[in-house]
C-alpha cells in the first residue's frame, strides 16, 4: 500500500446541472483520488440532459431516457449527492458551505454550477395557476398536465426555448399561441430569411404566431386565462409557458462576495475572484459574455477539470465558434458562427423555393465564417467543422455552397462512398457537439466494447443520444469499423427499452416465424427483461390477438387497468361505467335502470358523452362487478368506453324522423354497432353515420364515417376530433348497406393489421397513405371481401360480454374483491 | 426472511393461488390499502396501495419484473426497495411478507 498517498481534499460542487457533472466526469477522469467530492442540487433528481426536455414534452423520449448520471454513477465513484437541497450561503473565511436544510459542510475546493433561472417580464400575473417557465422536468410536467386538461397554450418568446416548448404542447394536441417580441423568430439563431421560412413552415403546423408583441398583462381568475398585449390585442389561454430567455444564478455568489456582473465572473483558468472557488455553466460570465447553449459548457467543463486535478495546470477557456440545431421533428434548421455578417464579409446564398431550402454561408478572407441552413441541413456538421478548422477554402468555395457530396466530387474525389468523409476526419474531430465527443473516442468504445449497434455507442459514449444531429456520422463510424457486418436500423424506434425491434419488426416476427405466445415472441426476438414491461406488453398482446385470433389466450395481465377492469380508472382510483346504447338508443327501461343503479351504489355524477351514451362517474373496484350486473339484467352491456377497441357509433335520427334525412342512418348505425362491437384495435375507434350531407353526427371526424346521400352512402375514413382535428378522406362511394358493412369490416381489419399499437387511423392513414388504402379497400374487390371475412371470423370470439363474464360470484370477479380485511 | 419487531404480528391474508401471477390483490387495513404483488417468478411483495406521485392504486397497475407500473401515471415502482425508478422520486411503504406453505401473511403494526 502506498503510505505517502496525500489525504483527500474536499470538494463541494454547488449544482446538479449537466455542466457541473460533466466538470466532476472531466475531473474524475484526470485524477479520481485527489478529491472526496460532495454535490448539492436544488432539484430532487439525479442531473438529466435539460437539452432533452423538448424532447419528453413531444412525448418523443421519457424521463428515464434523459438520465445522464445515475444514482448509480454517484455511488461508483464515491460521490455524495444531496438532491432537493439547495446551497444558502457560502462563508469564505471558515470555508463552509450552508444549505437549506441547515447541513453545514467544510470545503477545500468549491465548484459552483448554479445554472440559470428562466427570465420572467415584468408583468402582473406570473403566480396565477397555468403560468410556468420551461426549464426543469416540474415545469415539463405542468405542460403535460395542463395538454391533458386544457386546450389553449400560449407560449411567450420566439426563440429556440419558445418554439419547442411549442411544438411538444402542439404535439400534445393542444391549439399554440407563440408571443414574440421581435419581428422575426429566433434572430439570435437565424437570419431573417430562414426565420421566415420557419415560420412559414410552423404556421402551416398550426402554430398562431404574434411578433411584435409586447406582453402587458397575464390575466385570469383562479387560473390564467390569456395574455393582454400593449397594442391590445388579447389572446385566450389556459396556460402560458415563459421562455423570452435566461438569467445566470447569481444571488448565491454575490452574498459570498464573489464578483459578479451578469453572471459570476471568471477568468480563462474558471477561477471566480475568490480563491479555492471555481465556477462553470451557464452562471457565469466570461469576457463580458454569458452562455445558454451546451457546447460551451463542455469545453468550460474541460478547463475547469484541468485546474482542479492539477494546480500547475496551464489550459485556458477560448470561447469557440458555436452551432445551434432546433429540435423540432421534421424541421431541419441549423446556423453556425457569425451568420449574419458585415461589411467585410461576403455572402453565399442558395435557394430552392419548391423544395423550401435555403442556405446562407458567409465568408470572410476566403474562409468560412457563419451558416444558416433551413429545409436540408445535413451538411451543418461539415460547414462547422470548416469553420472551426478555420483555413482558407481556395478552390472549395465554388462549390461550398452545393455541401460536401458534391464538393469532394468536385474535387476529384471517389464518388460517393458516405463513409468516405467520416473516414477523413482526424481523431480530435468533435461528432457529437452535444456530448462533446471525438471520432476517436468513438472508434475507441466501438473497438474495445465490441460496439455494433447505435444505441450500444449512445450508452458507452452519450454520443448522438442528446439531440440525435449527428446519428448519421455515428452510424457511419460504425460502417466504417464493422463494414458490412453494420446492419443500420430502419430508422423506426425500438418498440420499448426491453428490445431493439420495432413494432413493424416484431408483427413481421409473429407472422413469418409463427410466434404464438407472448414468451415465444421475447425469447425469439432476444426480449432484455424476463416479462417485458408496461409498454410492450399491451402492444404484442394486442398484435397476438389480431395475428391468431380464436387460438391466441388474451392475457389480462397485460392489459392495461382500464381493459383488465373494463372500466376508465379515474385520478382518484375509482372508476367511469359506460354501458353500450345501440346508435345512440335507448328506452325507458334501460334509463330507469340506470337511474336504480346510480340510486342503489350512490354514484355522484351521471353524465351524457359525446358518443350518444351515459357514463356513470365514481364507482370503485369493488363495486364494478355489481353495478354490471344490475346493468347486464337490464340488458344493457359493456360499452368498451375503456378500451383501444370500438367505442360508439354515433347516429343523427335519419330518414325516419328528420325532413332532410336520406337514409336510415340510425338503423346503419346500429347494424353497424352490432358488427363491429367487441373488436379490439391498435387505438379506440369511434364510427358515426349521418342521415344526410348536413352530416349532424360529425361522421367527417371519425375514423369511420358514413354520409348518407339519395343515391346511397359515402364512406369517409382517418377522421380525428378533439384539438388536433383531421377530417376524414373519402374512401369511396356504395349503394347498399350491405357494402357498408362490408367495406367497414375489411377497413378496420386493415387498420389493425397494419396499424403501429397506439396509433389512431388518423396518422396510420397519413403514413402508410390513403392511395393504399384505396388499393387494398376499393380496387381490390377480392383482397376486400378476404379482410371483411377475416374481420367477422376475429368477431365470433370477441363479441362476448365482459361484463357478464365478471358478475358477482364468478372466478372472474375475484380480482375486484379485496383479498383480506385486517382489523 | 424479513424480521419481525415486537410490536409486528404475522397475519395471514391468503393464498398464492389468490393472486394470479404479474398481478395483485388488494388487502384493506386501518391504515390504508395494502398492495399484494405476486411476480412472474413466484416472488411476493406487498407495499402501500398508494403511488408517491399521485396516490394511484398500485395494486391495479402493470406487473413487470420486480416492479410495477403505476396506472396513473406510468410511475414505474422498483418492489424491493418501494423507489420510484428514476428519474423520479418518490419512495413507497414496504410491508414485511412471508410465504409459508402457500399461504401468504403479512407483518402488521399491532
Amino acid at each position: 500500500m502506498d503510505t505517502h498517498m496525500p489525504p483527500r481534499q474536499k470538494l463541494v460542487v454547488v449544482g446538479n446541472g449537466m455542466a457541473g457533472m460533466r466538470t466532476v466526469d472531466e475531473l474524475l477522469k484526470r485524477n479520481p483520488l485527489k478529491y472526496d467530492i460532495t454535490v448539492f442540487g436544488a432539484e430532487p433528481h439525479v442531473n438529466y440532459d435539460r437539452i432533452m426536455l423538448s424532447s419528453v414534452l413531444a412525448g418523443e423520449k421519457d424521463l428515464e431516457q434523459i438520465v445522464i448520471n445515475p444514482r448509480s454513477w454517484y455511488e461508483e465513484n464515491g460521490i455524495e449527492l444531496i438532491t432537493g437541497d439547495a446551497v444558502t450561503a457560502i462563508d469564505t473565511q471558515v470555508r463552509t458551505v450552508t444549505s437549506a436544510s441547515g447541513r453545514v459542510v467544510a470545503y477545500d475546493k468549491v465548484l459552483l454550477a448554479t445554472g440559470s433561472r428562466p427570465i420572467a417580464p415584468p408583468v402582473p400575473g406570473l403566480d396565477l395557476p397555468g403560468v410556468c417557465a420551461f426549464r426543469d422536468i416540474a415545469d415539463v410536467n405542468t405542460m403535460i398536465e395542463a395538454s391533458q386538461t386544457h386546450k389553449r397554450a400560449i407560449v411567450i418568446g420566439g426563440g429556440l426555448l419558445g418554439l419547442e416548448a411549442a411544438n411538444g404542447l402542439l404535439r400534445r394536441g393542444m391549439q399554440v399561441a407563440v408571443v414574440h417580441l421581435m419581428g422575426t423568430l429566433m434572430e439570435r439563431q437565424l437570419d431573417k430569411a430562414a426565420a421566415e421560412l420557419l415560420q412559414r413552415e410552423l404556421d402551416e403546423r398550426g402554430m398562431n404566431f404574434f411578433t411584435n408583441g409586447q406582453t402587458e398583462e397575464i390575466f385570469g381568475e383562479g387560473r390564467v386565462q390569456g395574455v393582454r398585449l400593449a397594442d391590445g390585442r388579447e389572446i385566450p389561454g389556459d396556460l402560458v409557458v415563459l421562455a423570452i430567455g435566461i438569467r445566470p444564478n447569481i444571488d448565491l455568489a454575490r452574498a459570498a462576495g464573489i464578483a459578479i456582473n451578469r453572471g459570476i465572473e471568471v477568468g480563462d483558468d474558471m477561477r471566480t475572484s475568490v480563491p479555492d472557488i471555481y465556477a462553470v455553466g451557464e452562471c457565469v460570465e466570461h469576457r463580458g459574455k454569458t452562455y445558454g447553449l451546451v457546447a460551451p459548457l463542455w469545453d468550460m467543463a474541460k478547463v475547469c477539470a484541468d485546474h482542479l486535478a492539477r494546480e500547475d495546470a496551464t489550459s485556458d477557456y477560448v470561447p469557440a465558434a458555436m452551432a445551434t440545431r432546433l429540435k423540432v421533428t421534421g424541421i431541419d434548421v441549423f446556423s453556425a458562427g457569425d451568420f449574419i455578417g458585415d461589411e467585410t464579409t461576403e455572402e453565399v446564398v442558395f435557394r430552392d423555393a419548391a423544395r423550401n431550402t435555403y442556405k446562407r454561408l458567409v465568408l470572410r478572407d476566403d474562409k468560412l465564417v457563419g451558416a444558416v441552413l433551413y429545409g436540408d441541413a445535413q451538411d451543418g456538421g461539415w460547414y462547422f467543422q470548416l469553420l472551426r478548422e478555420d483555413k482558407p477554402l481556395g478552390e472549395l468555395r465554388d462549390t461550398l455552397i452545393f455541401g460536401q457530396a458534391f464538393a469532394s466530387l468536385a474535387a476529384g474525389a471517389p464518388a460517393a462512398d458516405p463513409t468516405a468523409a467520416v473516414a477523413a476526419l482526424p481523431d480530435e474531430a468533435e461528432i457529437c457537439g452535444c456530448n462533446g465527443v471525438c471520432k476517436g473516442k468513438i472508434m475507441g468504445a466501438i473497438a474495445e466494447h465490441g460496439l455494433t449497434t447505435l444505441e450500444g455507442v449512445r450508452a458507452r459514449t452519450k454520443a448522438s443520444a442528446s439531440c440525435g444531429s449527428c446519428t448519421p456520422q455515428v452510424e457511419q463510424l460504425l460502417a466504417l469499423s464493422l463494414g458490412d457486418s453494420y446492419a443500420k436500423p430502419t430508422g423506426e424506434k425500438p418498440l420499448c427499452k426491453c428490445t431493439t425491434h420495432s413494432h413493424d419488426q416484431v408483427r413481421r416476427a409473429i407472422a413469418d416465424r409463427e410466434l404464438r405466445t407472448m414468451p415465444a415472441v421475447m425469447s425469439t426476438l432476444g426480449w432484455s427483461t424476463p416479462d417485458g414491461c408496461h409498454v410492450c406488453r399491451p402492444a404484442l398482446n394486442f398484435y397476438l390477438l389480431v395475428a391468431w385470433p380464436g387460438e391466441y389466450q388474451d392475457d389480462q395481465q397485460s392489459r392495461f387497468v382500464n381493459e383488465r377492469n373494463h372500466a376508465n380508472i379515474q385520478k382518484d382510483g375509482t372508476y367511469s361505467v359506460v354501458p353500450r346504447m345501440w346508435g345512440g338508443l335507448t328506452t325507458a327501461d334501460e334509463l330507469r335502470a340506470i337511474a336504480d343503479v346510480v340510486d342503489k351504489y350512490a354514484i355522484p355524477t351521471v353524465k351524457v358523452t359525446g358518443g350518444q351514451r351515459i357514463d356513470l362517474l365514481g364507482v370503485t373496484r369493488e363495486q364494478l362487478p355489481h353495478v354490471w350486473k344490475d346493468l347486464n339484467d337490464a340488458g344493457m352491456v359493456s360499452g368498451h368506453a375503456y378500451g383501444k377497441a370500438l367505442r360508439t357509433v354515433k347516429t343523427c335520427v335519419g330518414s325516419e324522423w328528420c325532413r332532410f334525412g336520406t337514409q336510415d342512418s340510425t338503423g346503419m348505425g346500429v347494424k353497424l354497432e352490432r358488427m363491429t362491437w367487441g373488436s379490439w384495435h391498435a387505438h379506440k375507434v369511434k364510427l358515426a353515420v349521418s342521415g344526410c350531407p348536413r352530416n349532424c353526427a360529425e361522421a367527417t371526424i371519425k375514423d369511420f364515417g358514413v354520409v348518407a346521400v339519395d343515391s346511397g352512402w359515402e364512406l369517409h375514413v382517418g377522421g380525428n376530433g378533439g384539438i388536433h382535428v383531421r377530417v376524414t378522406d373519402l374512401l369511396a362511394k356504395v349503394t347498399t348497406e350491405e357494402e357498408v358493412l362490408e367495406y367497414c369490416g375489411a377497413y378496420l381489419q386493415l387498420y389493425r393489421e397494419e396499424s403501429r399499437y397506439l396509433e389512431r387511423t388518423a396518422p396510420w392513414i397519413e403514413r402508410v397513405g390513403l392511395p393504399h388504402v384505396k388499393d387494398r379497400i376499393v380496387q381490390d374487390e377480392a383482397g376486400r371481401k378476404a379482410l371483411y371475412a377475416k374481420f367477422l371470423y376475429a368477431q365470433k370470439f370477441s363479441q362476448d360480454d365482459p361484463w357478464a363474464e365478471r358478475a358477482p360470484g364468478k372466478a372472474a370477479a375475484a380480482p375486484f374483491r379485496t383479498l383480506a380485511t385486517v382489523e | 426472511m424479513d424480521s419481525v419487531g415486537i410490536e409486528s404480528r404475522w397475519v395471514e391474508v391468503g393464498a398464492m393461488d389468490d393472486i394470479p401471477r404479474q398481478g395483485a390483490r388488494v388487502v384493506a387495513t386501518p391504515r390504508g390499502d395494502i398492495a399484494v404483488f405476486r411476480t412472474l417468478d413466484d416472488a411476493v411483495f406487498a407495499v402501500d396501495d398508494r403511488c408517491p406521485h399521485k396516490g394511484g392504486p398500485l395494486s391495479q397497475g402493470t406487473v413487470h419484473g420486480h416492479a410495477v407500473t403505476c396506472p396513473l401515471h406510468n410511475w414505474v415502482i422498483d418492489l424491493e426497495t418501494g423507489e420510484a425508478c428514476a428519474p423520479d422520486e418518490g419512495c413507497v411503504t414496504r410491508i414485511p411478507v412471508r410465504v409459508q406453505d402457500g399461504r401468504i401473511l403479512l407483518a402488521m403494526v399491532a
